[in-house]
């Protein structure tokens, strides 16, 4: 045939309208643009102007599409008709359905609050659903971060005011070392991928850390294969050689730390190691010009890191020496930790040295003029080019708290935090724990909660306990067991509302968390909870109210089923006052808007809050004539004021002087200023104001001038966390408040206030020899959490997860391809497909997180193979740990902060014949949506 | 069989940087996404919501792992995990062109793009079967062969801003692996970068001579060379033995400050 080249059109029209909104398709809050084509979502690429992803975009959220029209989403209200667990629903209308929430929900707000348990999942909307449950009352009220990155969260900001994630991020500008420990790699994955991108263009370095080499890891370019729950070890081993060369940034630690402090050495006091203060309480230093005892913060002063101070017969020694005491010590030398940690010594020492080599050796200046809280003008800013990030695989071990604190006291000795080319905070961070709420319980029926749920307690006066010395709230958050417990603990309210410890409740309300399947541990034995009865018959939790947008496994436990939207057909806002997108260089908050109109009858989850608040006339939602303040969330998100001025949204308020950004009056045009920007809003910090942030007197006036905060909270970085002295302290013996005397050891040897390196207790717990191998999920990048499954198109990317198996482990068990492995736990046994992986910690197994499904959810088809070959490790992980014959229950979380310790699991693995399936399996539920075409042929244009 | 043209004015295709890309499949939707919706048929997807599900793409990531033998230099090499995504790489000797008995298969005279005329293809698969590196894929619904159009609908398409210009897979690229360009000019972008980073072609030995160029992952686990922590020692030449010394040392520290 001869050459026969055809006319094409190379400019289609590309849509009617493009609107732009913000993804959902994970947690990363991407600006998007929404093409449309006769009013149906055509196509979805990232928006270019957009803080977060300047136009890049992932495949969830390309995948978006798929979300929208998948065929799992609910349609309407949903009563339950058949026994709990079946999936038997009638639809009723919202009419019906509010009516019986609020038949459920009045008498529990007028008898006693506490007995409606309200947790929202992976709620981007909490500012709003704590306000909700705190008008209501009830002091049980979280959402996932106790089961996700609590420890990662809490120690940042106990430690420096700040973590990672949506509280800062590396200076992509500038660096030249970037430290990668163990991350969820969904998680800021687009922010991620882009600087991992741009500093790999200019021949920057990548390190990861990270016991399985998949994805920002298979990039790095030096890879450090640690044994999992080892890595606070290691970071503490780099510690020890820094110290010991003296590579530490003395200045930055006298200046903007409390390295300089005075700490009390007295064994007998009461006040042993709690800091020398001043009458009004202000820690004391020693002032290097006067050698004398100066107020830390004072005008013109010098902190002497040298220098002791007696006084009463009483030394009192700066923190640094406390510090050079424990981290040279030679248990943390390379040689002594290597075996443990999976890591040749050589390779330790390697780290170290380039981390110093980074740090110091190409340390550069800017030319920015800044003055700091003491007053004191500096003509540069320092630059030490070396950052960190890390996520969940470091935090979700019972030693997170303390890794986590490890991490950033190691990025602190460095000088490399808010400084150029090391990690800066986004506002509304940096922020110090004593401009953080403490935790409130006062419950008074009829009456609103006396505070905020969640906090930061800075000792055992703010644990949430009643009179008694019983837990206040029914996850057992802010108590001995787990002082610092910031986020709750999601993943005890089942187990905890099962067993009426610490008490019983009436309704379990919960949103977006899919608990009867992979957002649980002992996923089987929650099954059992939420359909269990009691001797009359009666469920032992006695209702429960779920909202979600799909027909996801927890749908089926639910009695009454609130549909929410999907992502483009609602309202949002993604708020200063909650979980914001800011940059390290600006302030930004964001909107999501419906985009399309639901074909369902479905409305987005907050405004049905909005209209049960309005039902029962919650104060707070309610105007002094009774009448209601707002008909639905969009209008609480323009009309809701938080402080005088400040509201959800900081963009196009009324100030003073006409429309700005940060404080004003609320503007009844706001959200459609927000769609005319793209759906976000950035307030840009000034330069000079940019970096050195919790010191940086234009910081803290920018900060307080654009609503952040009400006065300048400057405050110096915690290597020496007093408030965990002093649950010490209590455990020792002093003061009131006691703990429970088989708690004393565990709060004396975990509450150390310098990072401490402890094993997971699980190694404690089950025999290391019987059970050898260390197991954990990962998260893929192209799929999130359970969502993915319902999406067609990544679902053909990560539709099944096999059981990952080191070289060492696939020889030593023969495996083979295609073969089945039996994996067994103290807990449980699951029996998978295996497939080999080289690039892994030799003593770790892993399998991709949340893909095994339960056949009949998702409107999948029952030989779907999520639900044939794909599998949950959550069976093998128990929320209590083993019994330890003391009669007692031991949750099996960080014991600083509750986090769940998803990852200290133990296991043993055999070869085994193949079933038919995925074991354990469990009966189909029924459909409440059927089942999704045979095929699909998507085109919405013509 | 059909012809190939004797030359193309350009040389359009991609850099694929492959020591940057994270494997994260979002070139994979987004080609998906916008390559359902626009050049010819939708790509279709059979068993989407049961057992596996199997669809048409135009590009896929694929990831191998690579054992690197133990050497004396490097006497414990780690494993390495490399995300490798393949699409049409618009060779300038396609023999998925040449084999086409309808002449559906054509290699565009003015930039080089290899395109299936959908009207004329009968879905006899003996492309695909030509094709050397699996980049052709046979809708299963439409019964058409499709494959990458280097979205040839979008970068020359005057309803997208110009910037957007480019294929959908290199717009949304988070890491920025992938880059968009014309080979057959030695200044742009992507012939320097190509130039730069030891651009390759794929299994040159098949004689196609491929249009897109991988650049190759940069040497991996230095820090494992034998000797390295020797090289790094000086950085972290230890000035105190015992906790004790730290003290004496940070005497001699401070008076520095």
């Amino acid at each position: 045939m001869t050459f026969n080249q055809p006319k094409i059109e190379t400019s289609p029209k590309v849509s009617d309208e493009v609107r732009k909104t913000t993804c959902y398709m994970c947690a990363c809050r991407c600006g998007i643009n929404v093409h449309l084509k006769g009013g149906k979502v055509a196509y979805i690429e990232g928006n270019r102007d957009h803080p977060v992803n300047r136009g890049v975009l992932c495949a969830k959220g390309s995948a978006g599409i798929m979300q929208v029209n998948a065929p799992s989403r609910l349609r309407a209200p949903l009563k339950r008709v058949g026994p709990r667990g079946s999936g038997e629903f009638e639809e009723i209308s919202w009419d019906e359905a509010l009516q019986i929430a609020t038949d459920w929900l009045e008498p529990i707000r007028k008898d006693n609050p506490e007995k409606l348990a309200f947790f929202t999942g992976r709620d981007q909307s909490q500012s709003f659903t704590s306000f909700w449950a705190q008008n209501f009352g009830t002091p049980n009220y979280a959402a996932h971060g106790g089961f996700c990155s609590v420890n990662m969260a809490a120690a940042g900001i106990y430690t420096m005011g700040g973590a990672f994630w949506e509280f800062g991020q590396p200076d992509w500008d500038h660096t030249k070392l970037f430290m990668l420990f163990g991350v969820a790699e969904d998680h800021d994955s687009n922010p991620i991928k882009m600087g991992i991108g741009k500093i790999k263009a200019r021949g920057a370095r990548v390190i990861g850390v990270n016991p399985i080499r998949t994805g920002y890891n298979a990039v790095a370019d030096d890879w450090v294969g640690i044994t999992p729950g080892t890595d606070g070890l290691f970071i503490l081993s780099l510690v020890h050689e820094l110290m010991k060369a003296g590579r530490i940034d003395l200045d930055y630690l006298a200046r903007f730390t409390n390295a300089p402090v005075l700490v009390n050495g007295d064994e007998k006091s009461p006040e042993y190691g709690l800091f020398l203060r001043d009458a009004v309480g202000k820690p004391l230093v020693i002032d290097r010009k006067t050698g004398k005892l100066t107020a830390f913060d004072k005008p013109g002063v010098r902190p002497d890191l040298r220098a002791t101070h007696r006084a009463a017969g009483v030394t009192h020694r700066p923190i640094l020496h406390l510090m050079a005491e424990r981290y040279l010590d030679k248990k943390y030398a390379p040689e002594a930790v290597a075996e443990r940690c999976g890591i040749r010594p050589e390779k330790i020492r390697s780290i170290a040295a380039e981390l110093a080599r980074v740090a110091f050796d190409e340390a550069f200046e800017l030319d920015h003029e800044w003055t700091d809280f003491r007053g004191e003008k500096h003509t540069r800013m320092v630059g030490r080019p070396v950052s960190f990030h890390a996520m969940r695989g470091v935090s979700a071990h019972s030693n997170g708290f303390q890794t986590c604190r490890a991490l950033h006291v190691l990025q602190i000795l460095l000088g490399s935090v808010e400084v150029p080319g090391g990690f800066r905070f986004k506002p509304p961070y940096p922020k110090p724990v004593s401009a953080h709420p403490k935790p409130h319980v006062g419950v008074n029926p009829s009456a609103p909660l006396n505070g905020p749920h969640l906090g930061f307690v800075e000792g055992p006066d703010d644990l949430a306990l009643k009179e008694d010395g019983t837990p206040a709230r029914i996850d057992k958050a802010f108590t001995w067991e787990n002082p610092m417990s910031a986020h709750g603990l999601m993943h005890m309210v089942i187990s905890n509302a099962h067993a009426g410890d610490p008490y019983k409740i009436d309704t379990l309300f919960m949103y977006m968390a899919n608990m009867s399947w992979n957002s649980s541990m002992n996923t089987k034995g929650v099954m059992e909870m939420l359909t269990d009865t009691d001797d009359n018959g009666e469920y032992v939790i006695p209702r429960i109210i779920y909202s979600d947008a799909y027909s996801s496994e927890m749908v089926a436990y639910a009695d009454l089923i609130l549909p929410d939207t999907t992502y483009l057909e609602r309202h949002d806002c993604i708020s200063l006052l909650d979980r914001p997108i800011c940059e390290a260089d600006g302030a930004a908050d964001a909107i999501r808007w419906p985009v399309i109109e639901p074909d369902r009858d479905v409305r987005g989850f907050q405004t049905v809050l909005v209209q049960l608040a309005n039902r029962m006339k919650l104060p707070g939602f309610t105007n002094e004539d009774g009448s209601a303040k707002y008909h639905d969330y969009a209008d609480y998100m323009v009309n809701h004021e938080r402080r005088p001025g400040v509201g959800p949204l900081a963009g196009w308020r009324i100030g003073e002087k006409g429309l700005n950004h940060g404080r004003g009056a609320p503007n009844p045009s706001q959200l459609e200023s927000y769609i005319a920007n793209g759906g976000f809003c950035v307030k840009h910090i000034p330069d000079g104001a940019n970096y050195y942030k919790p010191w940086n007197v234009a910081y803290q006036d920018w900060a307080v001038e654009i609503g952040l905060y009400d006065t300048p909270q400057p405050y110096v970085f915690e290597l020496y966390v007093e408030t965990m002295r002093k649950f010490q302290l209590a455990a020792e013996g002093h003061g009131d408040r006691q703990p429970p005397d088989n708690l004393r050891e565990r709060i004396k040897a975990t509450m150390d206030p310098l990072p401490i390196w402890y094993a997971p207790f699980e190694d404690g717990n089950v025999d290391p020899v019987e059970f050898p191998i260390h197991a954990l999920t990962q998260r893929p990048m192209a799929m999130y959490h359970s969502w993915g499954t319902q999406n067609a198109w990544l679902r053909q990317i990560h539709g099944r997860n096999p059981l990952y198996v080191p070289t060492r482990i696939w020889e030593a068990n023969g495996f083979q391809e295609d073969d089945w492995a039996k994996v067994t736990s103290a807990h449980g046994e699951i029996t998978v497909p295996v497939a080999h992986m080289a690039a892994l910690n030799e003593n770790t197994i892993w399998t991709w997180n949340a893909i095994g499904k339960r056949k009949g959810a998702w409107a999948l088809g029952e030989d779907a193979s999520e639900a044939t070959r794909g599998f949950l490790l959550n069976h093998l992980i128990h929320e209590l740990q083993p019994p330890k014959g003391d009669g007692l229950r031991w949750s099996n979380s960080d014991p600083i902060t509750g986090q769940a310790a998803w990852f200290d699991l133990r296991v043993k693995i055999e070869k085994t014949a193949a079933p038919t399936e995925s074991l354990p399996s469990f009966d189909p539920i029924a459909s409440p949506v059927g089942q999704g075409p045979e095929q699909l042929t998507w085109k919405v244009g013509k | 069989m059909t012809q190939l043209p004797a030359t193309t004015q350009r040389k359009l295709g991609l850099v694929i940087d492959l020591d940057t890309c994270v494997g994260c499949h979002a070139c994979v939707v987004s080609c998906k996404g916008w390559n359902t919706e626009n050049y010819g048929a939708p790509l279709s997807d059979q068993n989407a919501y049961d057992g596996a599900a199997s669809g048409t793409f135009l590009n896929r990531v694929h990831s191998y792992e690579v054992q690197p033998l133990a050497t004396s230099e490097m006497p414990h090499p780690a494993a390495q995990l490399i995300h490798f995504p393949k699409s049409c790489l618009h060779c300038e000797d396609a023999p998925c062109v040449t084999v086409c008995p309808t002449g559906a298969s054509y290699k565009r005279v003015e930039d080089g793009i290899v395109l299936v005329n959908e009207s004329d293809c009968i879905g006899c698969g003996l492309c695909a079967w030509a094709c050397p590196y699996g980049a052709r894929e046979l809708d299963a619904a439409e019964g058409v062969m499709k494959k990458c159009t280097l979205c040839v609908d979008r970068i020359y398409n005057e309803n997208l801003p110009e910037v957007d210009r480019v294929p959908a897979c290199v717009r949304t690229c988070p890491a920025g692996a992938r880059h968009f360009g014309d080979f057959a000019d030695p200044e742009s972008h992507v012939s320097k970068l190509s130039a730069e980073r030891g651009g390759m072609d794929l299994m040159p030995e098949q004689g196609t001579k491929p249009v897109n160029k991988y650049l190759p992952p940069r040497p991996k686990d230095q820090m494992d060379r034998a000797g390295e922590v020797d090289v790094l020692a000086p950085f972290l030449e230890p000035v105190v033995e015992e906790p004790r010394g730290f003290l004496g040392w940070l005497d001699k520290a401070l008076e520095r400050i």
